[in-house]
């Protein structure tokens, strides 16, 4: 797929909960293929003390209308003047970026989980992931009930699970406290997860000791965003690998966890 | 019709625009972007004899208009190179020059022999400047014997164009770039980037595992256009500029200032689409005040 910079419209800007903001970007020309894991590079414009573009998942694509779906929460300085941006304004971006999930075979039960803005790549999973609903399985983990974004439009594709540090959503505790996690792993052929450094690393230990397949979007700082300033890099097996290019997407057996 | 064409020692350039080290990769990264045969020349990833892992995460820092980085020479050596990525890019049709770096004299000869079998690489350039190495870099360049002993010692074995690149971090980089000139150097380039360091508040540690790193982006131009002055004023061999170049505008200040040619570095992060904007942004330029040949703009500074 060939890498481009495009000035793309910033139809709508969303904020869902507290932290996190969707927003809707059209492309001026059709959109090539871009796959869960993926991501797109954004620029920050006329933003003091910001020099570098940001990277972000996205949370979902629509080719006719030539649009790509970004779930952005306030992290730092970066993301929280992005989510400031208005309807209507030019938001440059490079995409598409990255490695993307492997996408499941026919007969694969898969378990997809999700912690805080990590949510987005695995809800882009289950729709597009062309699975019986009932062969998916959505964990999503937030602090709070408040921190939970509206999943409505991906629950047609998997069955949802939710955990909460403070009880108030789904299940009490994190993600890898939940029912699912603890009873049910082995019956799952594949385990996909994004989300915090130490939620990813307990599901992919958990998963290296139960010899399941698992793959983990990483998230690291990065200043290009396509292979040439090695900034980013992750010590896996293999040495320094590039979380932009090598990844963001990794098989938790090939990392040095 | 303008001309753009510009002479580095033996290196005929369609352009003065190149890519600096270390942010083009091998050129096949920014392929998609851009025709690389647009570029007056490509700089690629700095080569060492051996394999080397670079330094450990993290090794960025974003700064006001900027950045640091420690990435410390990650490459997979020069076997590597000529085994593997040569035969990929050999017959891009634009000037391709390896970054050479050293941890003694002896890797710095024994490298650049073998990138002298090289039929399409026409130059090196001479990394006696990076700062985010502990043995060799920045150690050669920072004083006029120890650049003159490098330089020297290549020379005798490199019989094609030869561009140093300098360090910014010493008090006179006109004695440095006098220096070099002295040993047969063909080109200086500068400047590579600026030692720096970010704390983060909140935990009080150093931002890069290194605790020190390069600057490099806009906020280190107006350093860069000062020593290209000056080394211009002290060599008379080409000056090739570099630091925070962002646009053509930015671009034609450094020629202004004596640079024949320059190098487009971290703004490649930013827009990897920049090289033929600044290509372009030269052209009009030049056709807005009717110059005919890009050598006119070279050290034209009126003060």
């Amino acid at each position: 797929m060939k890498k481009t910079v495009i000035d793309f419209l910033l139809l709508n800007n969303k904020q869902l909960n507290k932290d996190n903001f969707l927003l809707v970007l059209q492309s001026p020309i059709p959109v090539s293929d871009i796959f869960p894991g993926q991501f797109i590079n954004v620029e920050i414009k006329d933003a003091t003390e910001i020099f570098l573009r940001r990277p972000f998942s996205v949370l979902d694509v629509d080719y006719e209308k030539q649009t790509i779906s970004l779930l952005v929460k306030i992290l730092g300085r970066g993301s929280r003047k992005l989510t400031e941006a208005k309807e209507g304004q030019k938001i440059s971006a490079i995409f598409p970026l990255g490695k993307s999930f492997t996408l499941p075979d026919k007969n694969d039960r898969i378990l997809l989980i999700g912690g805080g803005s990590g949510v987005a790549p695995m809800l882009f999973l289950s729709k597009i992931c062309g699975l019986d609903p009932d062969n998916v399985t959505v964990l999503i983990g937030a602090r709070s009930s408040s921190d939970h974004i509206d999943i409505t439009a991906y629950q047609p594709y998997g069955n949802f699970f939710f955990t909460t540090e403070d009880g108030s959503l789904g299940e009490k505790g994190y993600v890898t406290n939940h029912t699912v996690f603890i009873d049910r792993l082995t019956q799952f052929s594949k385990i996909y997860t994004c989300g915090p450094d130490l939620m990813m690393k307990s599901i992919g230990r958990t998963a290296i000791g139960k010899s399941i397949f698992c793959e983990v979007s990483l998230e690291n700082m990065m200043a290009c965003g396509f292979g040439v300033c090695l900034c980013c890099v992750e010590d896996t097996k293999a040495g320094h690998k590039c979380v932009c290019t090598d990844g963001p997407v990794f098989n938790v057996n090939d990392l040095k966890w | 019709m303008v001309d753009l064409g510009i002479k580095i020692h033996n290196l005929d350039l369609k352009n003065p625009v190149m890519t600096a080290s270390g942010t083009c990769g091998f050129g096949e990264e920014i392929a998609d972007f851009f025709d690389l045969s647009r570029l007056g020349g490509l700089v690629v990833k700095g080569t060492t004899l051996k394999h080397r892992e670079g330094n450990a995460y993290p090794r960025m820092a974003e700064t006001p208009s900027g950045m640091l980085n420690a990435v410390g020479l990650q490459n997979k050596g020069v076997d590597n190179f000529i085994a593997n990525i040569y035969p990929r890019i050999k017959d891009m049709d634009t000037h391709l020059i390896v970054n050479v770096n050293g941890s003694t004299i002896e890797e710095y000869v024994a490298l650049t022999e073998r990138l002298n079998e090289l039929d399409k690489i026409p130059a090196i350039e001479l990394n006696i400047s990076c700062p985010n190495v502990k043995e060799g870099g920045m150690a050669f360049g920072i004083s006029c014997p120890s650049a003159e002993a490098v330089v020297k010692a290549v020379r005798k074995v490199y019989s094609k164009t030869l561009i140093v690149k300098l360090s910014p971090n010493v008090t006179s980089i006109a004695e440095i770039a006098k220096a070099v000139e002295g040993q047969g150097a063909d080109s200086v380039s500068l400047i590579n980037t600026l030692l720096g360091m970010a704390v983060n508040a909140e935990t009080r540690k150093p931002v890069l595992s290194t605790i020190t790193g390069g600057l490099s982006g806009p906020a280190v131009k107006p350093i860069a256009i000062r020593m290209v002055w000056q080394v211009y004023n002290a060599v008379k061999i080409p000056v090739i500029g570099m630091g925070g170049i962002m646009n053509a505008t930015d671009a034609i200040e450094f020629m202004i200032a004596g640079a024949s040619a320059i190098q487009v570095g971290t703004a490649l992060f930013i827009d990897p689409t920049i090289p033929v904007q600044i290509i372009d942004g030269i052209t009009q330029y030049m056709e807005r005040h009717k110059i005919q040949s890009v050598n006119e703009i070279i050290g034209s500074l009126q003060c």
